[in-house]
């Protein structure tokens, strides 16, 4: 798919007492997520990109391809170009590990190493290799869902849609499997459409973010831009974030800190991690302070000059602030939480220059530290 | 012992015959009906299963009857059975065969359609996106998993055609060589007082019927086990 492809889908339809009203467009690129609490119509909207479930009314365009319009095309499930991962594994338990992977693979390529995502490829960054000839009742839960995503990628899909891959995982299992997508996700050029109700795992993964709230859109965007739109609920939940793209400027073994550059400012977070590397940043609302004037020598590292765009209350006693970097405002958005008091009494005001203190940033795991 | 008399092995050949092609006639015709009742939104699906069910309740005399008179010469069978020249399908053998798979027919619909349906939605949705057709994903993935059912619908269809009686009786007229099979040929040998031939052939009857159940439990339980 070219660089500036999209992903269309608009769907409207009434299923038993659940209405459905969702649209967006996506980047045919990265990691897309669908976010909202359980029972938003997520599913639904993925089921139907994928035309397991038929509305009439919908809309469903991936790059040049047309696989539903409103019109009365439909294109069947089996014709369009996607992978598909269920919340439960669902391997063929009549098949072996290795024919659970192959069943979607192109006839052709099944012996020669042709494919666009290979076989041992695919074995080796899901690290199934040594699974591959037993049956899928022997598999912990963690094996099962790793081994769908690989029978997923070896149909040579155009468009990965994965649905709660892991919420039906423990913790520990999670803890393996996500970085596996996190390699998928800088390994593969592959467009990916996830589905969960976990805000820890859009903090990884996610570089769209589509919110859905009883069966609509309410938001949909670059992740950056949804976290911090003070409009939407993620801004004004407790434990609100940004989470940012940077990249390691410095590296300081001595103290083990990077400094990473991000848009209209640079920030500083225990961590070691390769010059030139590219990061995930998250900073907590609730970390990061706002300063009128420069503050005289802080134990803060980062301090950093940025103006207030927009402010909103959450309740009687706190509100949010969106600030973006840089003196002139044109850089990454942060959100900063405050006392509606401290607002108040430093007459704080949208179109301010201000200084943005980050008492804490943290890293994401690196590729490197994955292993 | 004395060796059986040869008068047995007639019936006794007649019966296997009669219950192979039976049971291989009715896992082509069970499967799809089976499949379509175990996936079919139509609303009269379910009187299609009762009409396919009638046999199990309805006395053979009943079922014997109709089918003598769609067998017969003014039936449906009759014109079927003029393209080579015969006048009647009753009284012969092809008879045996129609009336048997109608009167199995339950037996095998009933345990494939829970095969089936058993199988669930999620399965052929999975093979749905890894690319294969409703037929592939047929023959890959619903038939295999429903295996156990079409085994047991086999092993029931072919029980329950060498244990059917009051059907054959009727509308094949226990005639030797042609349509005297195992169950006739005891009623045959009792009315003529041959107890020695009717106790082998009931004998041989009772160590099938036990040796049929106990396969079908042991099968049951080794696919349970496989599939954990």
């Amino acid at each position: 798919m070219s660089e500036n492809a999209t992903i269309k889908a608009a769907f409207k339809g009434v299923l038993g007492a659940f209405s459905l009203d969702a649209g967006f467009t996506a980047p045919a690129r990265g990691v897309t997520c669908l976010f909202g609490p359980s029972g938003c119509g997520k599913t639904t909207v993925l089921r139907c990109v994928a035309g397991l479930t038929r509305l009439a009314d919908g809309l469903c365009i991936v790059g040049a391809e047309v696989w539903q319009d409103r019109n009365g095309a439909f294109l069947p499930t089996h014709k369009r170009p996607l992978g598909y991962v269920f919340q439960e594994a669902s391997l063929f338990p009549h098949l072996s590990v290795r024919k659970n992977l192959l069943f979607g693979a192109p006839r052709q390529d099944r012996d020669a190493d042709r494919t666009k995502i290979a076989f041992d490829e695919v074995a080796d960054l899901l690290g199934v290799e040594r699974l591959l000839d037993r049956s899928p009742a022997k598999l912990s839960g963690g094996e099962r869902q790793r081994v769908a995503i690989g029978r997923a990628l070896l149909s040579q899909p155009k468009l990965l849609l994965m649905d709660e891959p892991l919420s039906a995982l423990d913790r520990a299992t999670k803890e393996e499997i996500l970085p596996f997508l996190e390699r998928l996700r800088d390994r593969l050029k592959l467009p990916i459409i996830y589905i969960t109700h976990s805000i820890a795992e859009v903090e990884r993964l996610a570089d769209q973010i589509v919110l859905m709230e009883k069966g609509r859109v309410i938001g949909a965007g670059p992740l950056e831009e949804i976290e911090s739109d003070p409009h939407l609920p993620l801004a004004v939940a407790r434990d609100a974030a940004v989470s940012l793209d940077g990249i390691v400027q410095t590296s300081d073994e001595a103290y083990g800190l990077v400094t990473l550059k991000v848009r209209g400012g640079s920030l500083t977070a225990p961590a070691s991690a390769p010059v030139g590397e590219r990061r995930r940043i998250r900073v907590i609302a609730g970390d990061v302070s706002l300063a009128r004037d420069a503050p005289g020598p802080s134990s803060i590292l980062n301090i950093l000059p940025a103006r207030i765009v927009s402010m909103k209350p959450i309740d009687s006693n706190e509100v949010v602030a969106v600030v973006t970097l840089g003196a002139d405002g044109s850089g990454a958005r942060l959100l900063s939480r405050l006392t509606r008091k401290s607002w108040e009494a430093l007459r704080l005001a949208e179109g301010m220059n201000v200084y943005a203190q980050v008492k804490a940033v943290a890293l994401a795991p690196g590729r490197g530290e994955l292993g | 012992m004395p060796s059986p008399p040869p008068e047995i092995w007639g019936p006794i050949k007649l019966t296997i015959e009669l219950a192979t092609i039976t049971t291989l006639a009715l896992l082509v015709v069970a499967t799809p009906l089976a499949w379509w009742l175990a996936r079919s939104r139509a609303a009269w699906k379910e009187a299609v299963a009762t009409f396919v069910s009638l046999p199990m309740v309805l006395p053979p005399t009943v079922l014997g009857f109709y089918l003598l008179i769609a067998l017969g010469p003014d039936g449906p069978g009759g014109a079927l059975a003029s393209l080579w020249g015969a006048r009647t399908l009753a009284f012969t053998f092809t008879g045996l065969v129609i009336g048997s798979i109608i009167s199995s027919m339950p037996f095998v619909v009933q345990p494939i359609r829970n095969a089936f349906a058993a199988v669930g939605d999620r399965p052929l949705e999975v093979a749905a996106t890894l690319r294969a057709s409703p037929r592939r994903a047929f023959w890959t993935v619903a038939l295999p998993l429903a295996s156990p059912g079409l085994l047991t619908g086999a092993v029931l269809g072919f029980a329950h055609t060498v244990g059917e009686f009051g059907v054959i009786l009727m509308i094949g007229g226990n005639i030797p060589g042609r349509t005297r099979v195992m169950s006739t040929a005891i009623f045959d040998f009792v009315e003529t007082m041959r107890w020695r031939e009717a106790n082998m052939l009931a004998g041989g009857m009772v160590a099938f019927a036990f040796a049929v159940i106990l396969a079908m439990i042991l099968i049951e339980k080794r696919f349970a086990k496989a599939r954990g």
